[in-house]
């Protein structure tokens, strides 16, 4: 794990908590080690850019990743990832434009985004984007116009959101993975039409 | 059974509760429009003291107007039916 948080005191909770559970015998030492590489060495935003992809491209997954996130992402191998939490994908239209949050803390789809940017955990994000997201939106150098509709997913329950951005025009010629390459975890976070 | 349905028209408890809490502070009292019944979930404030609590949780859609008095975006919630009372 990232070297960073060894000292934390939530660290030491963490420690404990794990060494309750393996003296339970609920889980070894070797099973925990599998779960979180496993969850962050495939981690990232390719995941999601191709749950994207696939929906730009084929109607019918479109319509099956609006109605079932959590089986859409199983249908391309991210089943272990997402289990936990229910999976939403929200749509961006020429109307509507979504962006997501965790107001309470900093919850996030993590196996299909990557792991979530400093400022996806900043106070100033969760606190300004409720609140004054237009604004928000233009320093991250998105100027929706005036009469786009934003909507604000806040996660603050068991559900993890994640934004269907529109597919750029004049790429009707592009494969697949060079579609892939279009998206970026901020589009599917919000902060970035793509 | 959830009590209320898509289109409903729903407050957000003003109460501060004691312990853990995973209704936001800044939609405390105001209303809303439930937008969709999303699943039975414990409720987190229940779950937090160790007793299980399933209910119903709701997506409920808050206008920016009556959040903050002003703008014109929407936010999303997503809210265990204690948190809601009727309007």
């Amino acid at each position: 794990m990232s070297g960073g948080h060894a000292e934390v005191p939530v660290a030491a909770r963490v420690r404990q908590l794990e060494e309750r559970l393996i003296s339970a015998g609920l889980i070894t030492d070797a099973e925990l080690d599998e779960i979180l590489t496993q969850v962050y060495d495939s981690a990232s935003p390719v995941n999601g850019a191709r749950m994207v992809v696939r929906a730009w491209t084929d109607p019918a997954y479109h319509d099956r990743l609006l109605a079932d996130a959590n089986a859409a992402a199983a249908e391309l191998g991210f089943g272990p990832g997402t289990r936990g939490y229910l999976l939403k994908a929200v749509e961006n239209t020429p109307g509507v434009h979504n962006v997501i949050v965790c107001t309470l803390c900093s919850c996030y789809p993590t196996s299909l985004l990557g792991p979530s940017p400093s400022w996806y955990k900043s106070f100033a994000y969760r606190s300004r984007v409720v609140r004054e997201p237009r604004e928000v939106l233009a320093e991250f150098g998105l100027e929706l116009p005036e009469d786009t509709e934003i909507r604000v997913w806040d996660a603050n329950s068991e559900t993890r959101y994640l934004v269907l951005p529109q597919r750029p025009p004049g790429t009707d010629d592009k494969d697949e993975e060079a579609l892939v390459s279009l998206v970026t975890r901020n589009g599917l976070i919000g902060t970035a039409t793509c | 059974m959830a009590r209320f349905t898509p289109g409903a028209r729903v407050r957000a408890r003003a109460a501060d509760p004691d312990g853990h809490t995973r209704l936001p502070r800044y939609a405390r009292g105001h209303v809303g429009e439930v937008v969709e019944v999303l699943a039975t979930w414990s409720l987190p404030d229940a779950t937090v003291r160790g007793v299980t609590q399933p209910e119903p949780v709701y997506t409920v859609r808050f206008s920016a107007a009556e959040l903050w008095g002003s703008g014109s975006h929407a936010v999303l919630l997503d809210m265990w039916e204690s948190y809601l009372e009727e309007v």
